[in-house]
């Protein structure tokens, strides 16, 4: 089912989003990848603040390519990365910040899916290598942290996107994982495969 | 002066890498469309198809993994330009990157600095190969770090034979996912020693898509694997479908009698490439 989400999601709303509904997303996306995960957690750790309300916001595994325009940032291409390098602390992550939206490519593994239980959110699969395609629907960049510390693909990039999608929801908080269900056709067929090779 | 122009070639052939992607994959891309039966994996197709569109019209990058600039490079031992090509491809990655722009990709392995010019010790990596006459031919591979991650070599024991190299070649691509990419072009390296098994591999991706091996029975196995693959339903974007793989190339060495290295290297759909030719008198061509 298609929907149009606009940020912030509550608890309630993410609940009722299953696998298989395309969503465009309005609202604020935040871009974190392995480092981001780390640096952040380690404040939070610390008892830091951290400088933006991730809870409010759309969780974007991406590295972005930004260009300077004059006091701004341009955002040329922002496709997403691969997810499952996220599931080292995917789930301390969405414990601890609380998106309601985690956006990636590849899928996530089984820590990551118990999370999304326990917490109410969803993965959502965005189609990898769009990154000219993406860069379009997030629009202007609304601010950019630790940007010295992490370089550009690695540091925290916030934008304030427009009906960004299709994002296609394969990981939802009511168990349901497109990944394990694909993983059985696909191992019925690679029995077909190797009766073919005769190995 | 002639190296300025020599250099502004270059730079304009790695922006055409990063924002035209060849002929032959969009024709691969298409016809993975046209035959796609699943909803969600035809709109992964689209989505892909209206990507390639805006980078193409726009100049910007395809995929913001602009990669790490790796270059091929046949030259000829009498060209003018062998003991300055380095450093005049060095300085024309890090204009490119500031000019595209390209991502700043390189990172130190320890201390995770990133120059922000995608230089650094080895980078960009140049492969040589030695031929006769003026004329150097040069390849550029943008290649992401996504697929590159889903690059492995196996060992295998020789006895295991074709049937061998099949099953790890099928066995490792349907593990690989949606990680990669996928629609991916998969470069098989057979023989040689460990590094020449991956070198092949990555040498076979470079070639166009639809083009075959010369000799029948390789071409035959590339035509097999690719078959084979597509039956696993791994489908665009790992999410299911018809069309894992746009295409399988193959390249083999002579091997040792105990050894069978297997390398196989993977491409994801947005397979970037630009071809140069520098002539001895300083002519450039793009393609």
């Amino acid at each position: 089912m298609e929907r149009q989400i606009t940020l912030p999601i509550c608890e309630e709303d993410t609940r009722a989003l299953r696998v298989g509904d395309i969503l465009y997303v309005t609202g604020k996306v935040f871009t974190a990848r392995d480092e981001a995960h780390h640096l952040m957690l380690a404040r939070k750790e610390k008892g830091e603040e951290i400088p933006f309300r991730p809870e409010e916001m759309a969780l974007f595994h991406c590295g972005p390519v930004v260009k300077r325009d004059g006091a701004d940032w341009r955002v040329i291409a922002a496709g997403p990365t691969t997810s499952v390098r996220m599931e080292l602390f995917e789930d301390h992550f969405l414990s601890a910040f609380k998106p309601r939206i985690v956006i990636g490519k590849g899928g996530m593994g089984d820590r990551t899916q118990a999370a999304l239980e326990k917490e109410g959110a969803v993965y959502a699969h965005y189609t990898g290598g769009a990154g000219a395609l993406a860069a379009g629907a997030l629009g202007r960049v609304e601010q950019v942290l630790w940007l010295e510390e992490l370089g550009m693909p690695e540091a925290v990039w916030i934008f304030d996107a427009e009906r960004f999608g299709p994002l296609l929801v394969t990981m939802d908080s009511a168990g349901g994982n497109l990944y394990r269900d694909l993983e059985q056709t696909v191992s019925r067929n690679r029995q077909r495969i190797d009766a073919r090779i005769g190995a | 002066m002639q190296d300025e122009r020599v250099k502004g070639k270059l730079v304009a052939a790695l922006r055409q890498a990063a924002t035209v992607l060849p002929d032959d994959v969009v024709a691969a891309l298409e016809e993975a469309r046209r035959i796609e039966r699943s909803p969600v994996a035809a709109a992964q197709l689209d989505a892909i198809m209206k990507n390639i569109g805006i980078a193409r019209e726009g100049s910007v990058p395809i995929c913001q993994d602009t990669g790490l600039q790796t270059f091929f490079i046949e030259a000829g031992v009498k060209s003018p330009y062998l003991e300055r090509l380095p450093e005049l491809i060095k300085e024309a990655v890090a204009e490119a990157t500031a000019e595209v722009p390209l991502r700043p990709n390189t990172v130190h392995p320890f201390t995770g600095e990133n120059p922000g010019d995608n230089l650094g010790r080895f980078m960009p990596y140049i492969n040589w190969d030695l031929v006769s006459g003026d004329e150097i031919r040069i390849t550029i591979l943008p290649k992401g770090g996504g697929s590159e991650n889903m690059s492995t070599l196996k060992m295998l024991t020789p006895g295991v034979g074709l049937k061998g190299i099949k099953k790890a070649v099928v066995d490792h691509v349907i593990s690989c996912g949606g990680k990669p990419c996928p629609p991916t072009v998969v470069g098989v390296g057979i023989g040689g020693g460990a590094d020449i098994a991956l070198k092949l591999g990555k040498r076979a991706v470079l070639r166009e898509i639809g083009s075959r091996h010369p000799e029948p029975e390789v071409a035959a196995l590339e035509a097999e694997l690719l078959e084979l693959i597509n039956m696993s339903g791994v489908g665009p974007m790992g999410i299911g479908g018809a069309t894992t793989s746009l295409a399988v190339h193959v390249e083999y060495a002579y091997r040792h009698p105990a050894s069978l290295p297997l390398g196989i290297l993977i491409q994801c759909w947005a397979d970037r490439r630009a071809r140069v030719r520098l002539l001895a008198d300083g002519r450039v061509e793009v393609s």
